[in-house]
């Protein structure tokens, strides 16, 4: 399967040889034209989290006799309501500063997100969350088209993806996405220093500014470095950042750090991607206490909650909108190694100033019965209800401003209306 | 012609190896190995090589390390089994052995941080790089075992892989039990590691997982020293019969019988058997091996890769004919085909350090550079290992490779200077000479200016050693960091 993505993928769409060379001013004509100073941070919870611990249905007895070590005791959830359906819902308990978000109205969780046939497989599963094609989920993602779509030229860093690599959602056709994990390290050195490091970055952006038609990967190769240095001295300006909080000592928590200093900065970026794994908990899942998932809850809730409070503080908590999404929730049962295994339809969390608040959807009923509509796989795994196409779509025309089918080449309804 | 064939050579020790310094091309010639065939037999024989290399940790001559603590401790550190496996790839006088190594790491991806999190640091860096040679209870690392199946049989290298225990940790075969199958193995088994995606059912991951049900670890008795082994616990094997969506056996037989616990670890080797066997895998292993030798920027040559599939079968998943047909190919040779490969981050590093020079250079001085190209070895970022080709071209891993080009010049400041010393009257001699220590592709004219210019930046050229020591290192940062560098 890999060489398949790999070869058809990055080979299949054009190097980036045009976009990259955006007057640096760009953003800043743009705000004053007026336009929006809108932002999506994407977040993916990279494994496949268990949505059952994360919103968790504590009145539901088949909760707790499917999952007899992992369930969570009814007295430890912090509740948060109840969904259409009537059924009681809560929240992990380490997921305390969401639960005060979404008290504030800012935090809306949509339950059983999937689509028909769910991959088990996670690298066909983040295929399909990135295209948002299930059939064919080997070429641009749902945000790099979005990107295409922008007058040209585009910015580089209209996009920014926060971890070493270009997520396959901001792959583009015509706009190349920067790889920025660390702002302070995005930086160019030289051997010597004074007027010969200016020398060296001279004759280095020379050198990489062939891009010869009949040699497609020196080309992409070098539109990267010509990239790079179209976003070195943005970048580094971000690197000194001072937030208005602590933030936490943990990668994701970083990493949204960085993301509000780019949007204090107003470096123009419209599209953030940020990532935090170890979900895929097949063994030793430790919901409760602090066990794995327990801690893995907590690194999502501090790190969130620093970044509200510092989105906030700083004025721009109306601007941002965070998407959550993960590329499979797990199977009902827990296994025998105290762990859970690939399954289907899971929960997307939407945060921001203008999120509108609460829980949508209705969640699965638990019991292993043939004729019961809320599961699938032989009562297995929940399946799915909302297409996570749809709140994509909600994303694109009502937040982004594009046009949803044309990104997504299909309507796949309204989706439910937390914006 | 001899330039030709030094050229070809290098090639081949790019691809085959991580690159050549003077002193290996000059050890080839030696040997009378300058002629294509031989130095592809001498790479294929690599078991006719002493395997001395660890023994030169440490000795003048060679790369440095820095070890965490006193000596060097890959069996303990994953940061020391880190720098040893650097200094390996590049001192080894088995190069393809290396080579195929890192190959086969990225193709059974098993992360240190997933198994440090439920064995502890310490075992977790032994499951991964120990050698029974120097560890206490005899551990072989997965490297070890990864090492020692380089180019041998894949079905072998499958079944060892299968009971080795850093997999059984990393994809949770070690609580595989009857009650409860696990399917993490079994999935990847055929979706990664062998028949690829799309060519089995949901039903074939339920029938694999029960297959292994019971292929546990236990702790081998005895002291602190003790180490896990794989374990075949028939307690906890499922007896029943497992039926599959393709043949499980030559006959065409889709069901794995009914057995006796005690029989019951025969399942594994059958499904493993008829993973090895089924037709899929031939032609992904092919096009894999094809891609990492000779070509990966164009159309794949469909022909030579049936052909490396033909092999695969026709030799009983023999690694080393597959190997050996794609390196003796005209494909190969075809100077078309050179610089044709995104080189992965390891590669370049241990290229550049061969190249560029290493004395007082240390291995652990590239470990961060490393991370923030995006290889930190033994840490693939899931079992898919890493994203090959472009997608190891992002513009903050680009940065990385000219901040560690910068970072290498600068530490080699003054072996540069000795080394142009003589062979830079001008600032074209001293271009010259430098691209004749790398080994970059022809570069265009511009790029040459643009060589030119910086050289000519900042005074007139008069050979100093103090303009020899800047603009020496400064070209040679230059040339490694830029794009044409960044192919093998």
């Amino acid at each position: 399967m890999s060489m398949t993505r790999r070869d058809f993928v990055r080979g299949g769409v054009a190097a980036f040889t045009v976009g990259f060379a955006a007057p640096r001013f760009l953003s800043d004509l743009a705000i004053a034209q007026g336009q929006s100073r809108r932002n999506l941070v994407v977040l993916y919870l990279s494994g496949g989290n268990d949505a059952l611990s994360t919103l968790i249905p504590y009145t539901d007895p088949q909760y707790y006799a499917r999952r007899p070590t992992l369930a969570i005791p009814a007295g430890n959830v912090l509740q948060i309501g109840s969904d259409a359906s009537r059924r009681p819902l809560g929240l992990h308990p380490r997921l305390t500063g969401l639960r005060t978000i979404y008290n504030a109205g800012r935090l809306a969780i949509v339950q059983r997100t999937g689509y028909p046939n769910s991959s088990r497989s996670h690298f066909e599963g983040s295929d399909i969350w990135s295209t948002g094609d299930p059939s064919s989920p080997q070429g641009t993602g749902w945000l790099g088209r979005y990107l295409d779509r922008l007058p040209s030229p585009v910015d580089p860093l209209t996009g920014w993806s926060t971890t070493r690599e270009i997520p396959r959602t901001l792959l583009a056709r015509t706009v190349g996405v920067p790889a920025i994990p660390n702002a302070q390290q995005y930086a160019f050195s030289s051997p010597n220093g004074g007027n010969d490091a200016t020398f060296a970055r001279q004759s280095a952006l020379r050198i990489s500014s062939h891009l010869p038609v009949d040699q497609p990967h020196l080309a992409f190769v070098n539109a990267t470095s010509q990239a790079a240095f179209a976003t070195l001295d943005r970048v580094g300006q971000v690197g000194n950042y001072r937030p208005t909080v602590t933030y936490p000592n943990t990668g994701l928590a970083l990493a949204l750090r960085t993301v509000v200093g780019a949007m204090a900065n107003q470096i123009g970026t419209r599209v953030f991607w940020v990532q935090t794994g170890g979900f895929d908990t097949h063994s030793g899942q430790g919901t409760n206490a602090n066990g794995t998932y327990a801690n893995l809850m907590g690194t999502v809730d501090g790190a969130l909650t620093a970044f509200y409070t510092d989105l906030s503080n700083q004025g721009l908590l109306g601007d941002t909108l965070v998407l959550q999404f993960s590329e499979f929730s797990r199977r009902i049962d827990e296994n025998g190694s105290q762990g859970t295994d690939h399954g289907a339809a899971g929960i997307m969390l939407a945060m921001g100033g203008g999120v509108r608040g609460g829980i949508y959807g209705s969640a699965p009923d638990l019991r292993p019965a043939a004729d019961n509509p809320t599961l699938e796989n032989g009562t297995r795994d929940v399946r799915f209800e909302t297409d996570f196409r749809s709140v994509y779509a909600t994303v694109i025309d009502r937040w982004l401003g594009s046009e949803a089918a044309a990104v997504l080449g299909g309507n796949f309804g309204g989706g439910p209306a937390f914006l | 012609m001899a330039a030709q064939r030094e050229e070809e050579l290098q090639h081949l020790l790019r691809r085959a190896g991580f690159g050549a310094s003077e002193a290996d091309v000059n050890g080839y010639a030696r040997l009378g190995l300058l002629g294509f065939s031989a130095a592809v037999g001498h790479l294929l024989a690599f078991a006719d090589q002493p395997d001395d290399v660890d023994e030169q940790i440490g000795a003048v001559g060679y790369v440095g390390v820095t070890a965490a603590q006193g000596r060097l401790a890959p069996a303990a550190n994953i940061n020391d089994a880190r720098q040893r496996w650097l200094f390996r790839m590049v001192h080894t006088r088995r190069p393809l052995q290396e080579k195929m190594a890192l190959f086969w790491h990225n193709h059974f991806a098993t992360a240190y941080a997933k198994i440090a999190g439920d064995a502890g640091a310490t075992e977790a860096a032994r499951m991964l790089a120990a050698k029974p040679s120097e560890d206490a209870g005899r551990a072989k690392g997965q490297l070890e075992l990864l090492r020692e199946h380089a180019l041998g049989n894949f079905r072998d290298l499958l079944i060892a892989i299968a009971q080795d225990p850093a997999m059984l940790y990393w994809l949770d075969g070690r609580t595989n039990v009857r009650a409860h199958p696990q399917e993490n193995f079994a999935r990847e088994l055929m979706e990664l590691f062998t028949m690829g995606v799309d060519t089995f059912t949901e039903s074939d991951v339920y029938a694999g997982a029960r297959v292994f049900t019971g292929w546990n670890l236990v702790r081998a008795a005895g002291d602190g020293a003790a180490r896990f082994v794989f374990n075949f616990n028939a307690a906890q094997h499922d007896t029943t019969a497992k039926e599959f969506s393709f043949p499980v056996y030559a006959s065409g037989g889709r069901v794995i019988p009914a057995r006796a616990p005690s029989a019951g670890m025969e399942d594994g080797i059958d499904l493993i058997n008829a993973v090895a066997r089924h037709p899929a895998t031939g032609p992904r292993l092919a096009r894999k091996l094809y891609s990492f030798f000779v070509n990966e920027t164009d159309a794949p040559d469909a022909a030579l890769i049936d052909d490396v599939a033909r092999i695969y079968y026709a030799r009983n998943y023999e690694i080393e004919p597959m190997v050996r047909r794609l390196l003796l190919s005209s494909q190969f040779r075809d100077p078309a085909n050179y610089y044709r490969r995104y080189s992965w981050p390891v590669e370049f590093v241990v290229r550049a350090i061969k190249e560029v020079g290493w004395t007082g250079l240390s291995v652990n001085d590239a470990l961060t550079p490393l991370v923030n190209m995006g290889q930190q070895l033994f840490e693939p970022p899931d079992v898919n290992g890493w994203e090959l080709g472009r997608g190891w071209f992002t513009t903050g891993a680009m940065l990385a490779r000219m901040n560690f080009a910068a970072q290498l010049a600068t530490n080699q400041k003054f072996n540069l200077r000795d080394a142009f010393r003589g062979h830079a009257a001008t600032p074209d001699a001293l271009i010259a000479a430098a691209l004749d220590r790398l080994s970059p592709p022809v570069y265009n004219a511009g790029a040459r200016a643009a060589l030119l210019e910086y050289v000519n930046a900042g005074g007139s050229w008069t050979a100093s050693d103090a303009q020899l020591a800047a603009k020496g290192s400064g070209v040679v940062h230059l040339i490694v960091g830029s794009g044409e560098y960044q192919f093998v």
